[in-house]
């Protein structure tokens, strides 16, 4: 059970995200530039960065969340995801993807790991300015991310075909369009079945305000 | 030197913002909702969990300029922040600040490490929910902060007089005034 009361069964950090609408804004437009804005570095990269930090972290949502995303933009290579998870310089990614994970992997610990010659051997294979601040960024961003899903206990579904199918939509929809199309709070509620809201108004008809799995963003 | 080219004489976070507009906007927007948007916890409040986090995280340039503002806030109580940072059990503040600082502490080391215990502290000290979700995220923006400053290894300014005018304009002005990363807010822009 999560530490504050939050709409029950609602996965990872979009309980408190319903909780809290004026801090999801600007946590989801900074995933959104981070992830998905115009970028030298692909998508489906800053994705693993992501998914790399949070598993160094131990965050479950976070990195199957973010995990389904990138291997969704690989065309659905599930198997590198876990490769680099597992030991990113034995894995089938770029030298300069390593050098810029073991950047992330130093952030992660702490911004002061970080050497020069972390940051030399990602110049030696190509990075640039922009992308080595983009990786530095990111792995603090998911340092944060991270942090809230699991300081305030939240629930993380196991269901795998779940993350797959918002791995989709969130490749495709993005985190602030998906977080705009929110349903409203009520609606959260009615799909484990109480059929009450929020503010426990009974929901007109909780066939449609139930969810399908495609419709739990995050 | 930092680790990437970023305008000199610009310190800490300053410099790297300057260098990723689209980023830097969420932040400051995060900075300003958590810290100064209205609130049951006053922004002295909130500014010190921020200064707590960054001084666990031991970064210099959060720890000194958030400092500063909560100093600030608490009309130049330098001496109350820095013995917060030493011990905060001991310092004269509130239970229910020393519960959330313990709840911050925790999240600073890992977000796993926030127990029951913690949380039922807190509230039994008076904190609401809403109260206990602004400290988590506050503890997990400071470490995404700190990261991000000590990262691209920033040039930071060590006298903590330093940072006294910034704490105060933090308190005063906020976090998403427009040009904040003009040195020299107060000369005149010429126009283009």
């Amino acid at each position: 059970m999560a530490h504050i009361q939050l709409p029950e069964g609602i996965p990872g950090i979009l309980g408190p995200m319903a909780f809290s609408p004026e801090t999801a804004k600007p946590l989801n437009a900074l995933a959104e530039v981070l992830l998905r804005g115009p970028n030298s570095l692909p998508a489906a990269d800053r994705e693993m960065i992501a998914t790399y930090v949070s598993s160094q972290n131990d965050c479950y949502f976070c990195q199957h969340a973010h995990g389904a995303v990138a291997a969704y933009r690989l065309g659905g290579d599930e198997k590198l995801v876990n490769d680099v998870k597992l030991n990113f310089e034995s894995a089938a990614v770029s030298d300069k993807m390593k050098a810029l994970l073991a950047i992330a992997g130093k952030v992660q610990k702490g911004g002061k790991q970080v050497t020069t010659s972390d940051v030399d051997r990602a110049r030696q294979h190509g990075a640039t300015d922009k992308e080595i601040h983009d990786t530095v960024l990111i792995a603090a961003a998911f340092c944060m991310y991270n942090r809230y899903v699991d300081g305030l206990g939240t629930w993380a579904p196991s269901d795998a075909n779940m993350y797959r199918e918002n791995g989709r939509r969130l490749a495709e929809v993005g985190y602030v369009e998906s977080t705009a199309q929110l349903p409203p709070i009520e609606k959260k509620y009615a799909q484990f079945g109480s059929h009450l809201g929020a503010k426990g108004k009974p929901v007109e008809d909780p066939d449609k305000a139930r969810l399908t799995p495609g419709e739990w963003v995050w | 030197m930092a680790h990437i080219k970023v305008p000199e004489n610009l310190p800490g976070i300053l410099g790297p913002m300057a260098t990723s507009p689209e980023s830097t906007k969420a932040l400051r927007e995060l900075a300003e909702v958590l810290l100064r948007d209205p609130n049951t916890l006053t922004s002295a409040e909130r500014e010190i969990i921020a200064t707590y986090v960054s001084s666990q995280n031991d970064c210099c340039f959060c720890q000194l300029s958030h400092g500063a503002a909560a100093a600030e806030y608490l009309g130049g109580n330098y001496e109350l922040i820095d013995r917060i940072k030493r011990n905060f059990d001991a310092a004269e503040i509130s239970e229910k600040l020393k519960a959330l600082l313990e709840i911050a502490r925790k999240v600073q080391k890992g977000g796993k490490q926030v127990t029951g215990e913690d949380v039922e502290r807190a509230r039994e000290h008076g904190a609401t929910d809403k109260e206990i979700h602004d400290t988590v995220l506050i503890a997990a923006a400071f470490c995404m902060f700190n990261r991000y400053v000590d990262g691209l290894g920033t040039w930071q300014p060590t006298d903590p007089k330093a940072y006294r005018e910034m704490g105060r304009v933090m308190a005063e002005v906020g976090y998403v005034r427009p040009n904040w990363e003009d040195p020299n807010p107060d000369e005149p822009v010429e126009a283009a």
